[in-house]
């Protein structure tokens, strides 16, 4: 049975507000479900379901509610992407409908307390929370970065458990808080050399549909950039909801259980793995930033597209801080030059693609390969920039 | 006969089985208006999960599925119970949010024991699955 302190007591009892009492309820089934003690702080909750693409009406009904039953966050809590730029979306050519209602989401986490800071990359904009760190993130691809990458701990939350968790500031101490489970049981051994994001992206697919609910642990990659192990992580949390990954010799835990399977990948699996999620067709349209981009990335893109123009459209998805910076820099104009839009809070998989003109899309990203056919009735080019903008 | 569970989500159903071997993701994988299994290559891909005892092992992909559980409620096309081999947070939180009643871990393996189309009776209050 799970012990709450008096103050979580006092939440459940509807002391504090019935969103409060509502909350602390979906926390403690949670708790008592996974025979968690008690409950802990938490430093940050991050909350996914942002989307009206995604949650839609029930949702936006849902969040209302929450926010007559005064729901208020008592810790940081920031927002996942939304389903349009909230500043261009009429150049985004967003229907006017839609746009409504997704700013109606939006005011509600507003009134909730909560930072409308839209990306699914908020370790890009300085919110990195700490090894050992206890919080509640619920966007797939920030949980494997936070856990894997930052060695703080966050179970993968769904968007509702986040934001209780978030209105609460606590979340029950079970899964990956505690140090027994963030162990690997499944070894990923690399015997090819992985040189782009898409390599990454094509790994983590691969891995993803392979372990099975096993937290895996490669060797033999000898480096790897945040936004490669962004990608990496986004891509095997989405084929395989993978909450945490080690990599020898680069992430800041490496546990693994004695005697475990081993997958062996190389230049085959590789070359498998990116044949698959390739239509082979040239995109209409290619997306940059699943997860959004980081600064680095808007860079290099600046830079390339500056040398050769792209033969198709392309969009940089990132948060709004990161395309601000971008404009302070002056990585907008060759971007811009070249054919190309810096969006923001939103990304290809949450926005409405589909009723925008565009049937076929391209990525560098796992994720966005897995979600663009279904969510987004998408035909998928699959490929690192170099070919895919060029095809 | 009586197959002892997990309690995860109050509340007491009769419907059909349907059975699947493979995980769902919910966001993507099924469609909000009609209950249709929409992933591709998926086992399900094509039937209609709406009024049905969905069994299968465990959610995955996106974390926003436990809204697309309750558009899928809110909507009249949810399943009437589940049953989960090992639950995770996404379909649990779901289910409560979605007065969905749901059980796992039950002490057999549900997939040599229910068949598609059977009726059976959760109660995810108890966490007693039951049937002829």
């Amino acid at each position: 049975m799970i012990e709450l302190s008096q103050e979580e007591q006092k939440m459940l009892d509807g002391e504090i507000s019935k969103a409060a009492s509502q909350s602390m309820e979906i926390l403690v089934a949670l708790g008592r479900i996974y025979g968690a003690k008690r409950m802990i702080p938490i430093t940050s909750a991050q909350v996914s379901g942002v989307s009206y693409k995604t949650i839609g009406q029930a949702g936006l009904e849902y969040l209302q509610d929450l926010v007559e039953k005064g729901a208020k966050t008592i810790v940081p809590t920031f927002l996942n992407p939304a389903g349009m730029d909230s500043e261009q979306w009429r150049e985004m050519k967003i229907p006017e409908d839609f746009a409504k209602k997704q700013i109606k989401i939006l005011d509600a986490y507003a009134k909730m307390g909560i930072m409308k800071t839209c990306t699914c990359a908020p370790y890009f904009i300085g919110i990195r929370p700490k090894l050992g760190e206890h919080i509640a993130w619920a966007e797939s691809s920030a949980v494997s970065f936070a856990n894997s990458v930052l060695g703080a701990r966050t179970n993968r939350e769904g968007g509702p458990s986040a934001l209780a968790a978030a209105i609460c500031g606590v979340t029950p101490e079970y899964g990956l808080h505690l140090d027994e489970n963030r162990i690997a049981k499944i070894a990923v051994k690399i015997e090819c050399e992985l040189k782009t994001t898409a390599d990454f992206g094509a790994l983590g697919s691969a891995v993803g549909k392979l372990v099975k609910r096993k937290n895996p642990a490669f060797t033999g990659i000898k480096t790897a950039s945040e936004e490669q192990l962004k990608v990496l992580g986004a891509s095997m949390a989405a084929t395989g909801s993978v909450p945490i990954y080690f990599i020898k010799n680069i992430t800041p835990e490496y546990n693994v259980e004695e005697n475990v399977d081993e997958i062996v990948f190389g230049e085959k699996e590789l070359e498998e793995s990116k044949d698959q999620l390739d239509s082979k067709e040239k995109p209409q349209l290619v997306t940059i930033g699943c997860p959004h981009a980081s600064i680095k990335e808007i860079e290099d893109i600046a830079q390339m597209v500056s040398a050769k123009r792209p033969t198709c459209d392309f969009w940089i998805c990132t948060s709004r801080k990161i395309k601000e910076l971008a404009i302070e820099r002056g990585y907008n104009k060759p971007i811009e030059a070249a054919g190309g839009k810096i969006v923001a809070d939103t990304c290809m998989v949450v926005c409405p693609l589909e009723s925008m003109g565009f049937s076929i899309t391209g990525t560098n990203s796992g994720k966005a390969a897995k979600y663009l056919p279904n969510l987004c009735k998408q035909k998928v080019a699959f490929g690192d920039l170099e070919d895919i903008l060029y095809r | 006969m009586e197959i002892k569970a997990r309690s995860i989500s109050k509340g007491k159903a009769c419907g059909e089985v349907l059975l699947s071997t493979e995980p769902i993701g919910f966001l993507g994988g099924v469609d909000p208006e009609t209950g249709n299994v929409i992933e591709k290559g998926h086992v399900l891909e094509g039937q209609n999960i709406s009024g049905k005892i969905l069994v299968f092992p465990n959610g995955k992909g996106s974390t926003v599925g436990s809204y697309i559980m309750l558009q899928l409620a809110k909507n009249g096309k949810a399943p009437v119970a589940i049953i989960n081999v090992a639950a995770e947070p996404i379909i649990i939180t779901g289910a409560i949010i979605s007065g969905i009643p749901m059980v796992d871990e039950p002490n057999q393996d549900i997939f040599s024991v229910l068949k598609n189309g059977q009726i059976v009776e959760v109660d995810g209050e108890k966490g007693i699955i039951s049937f002829q």
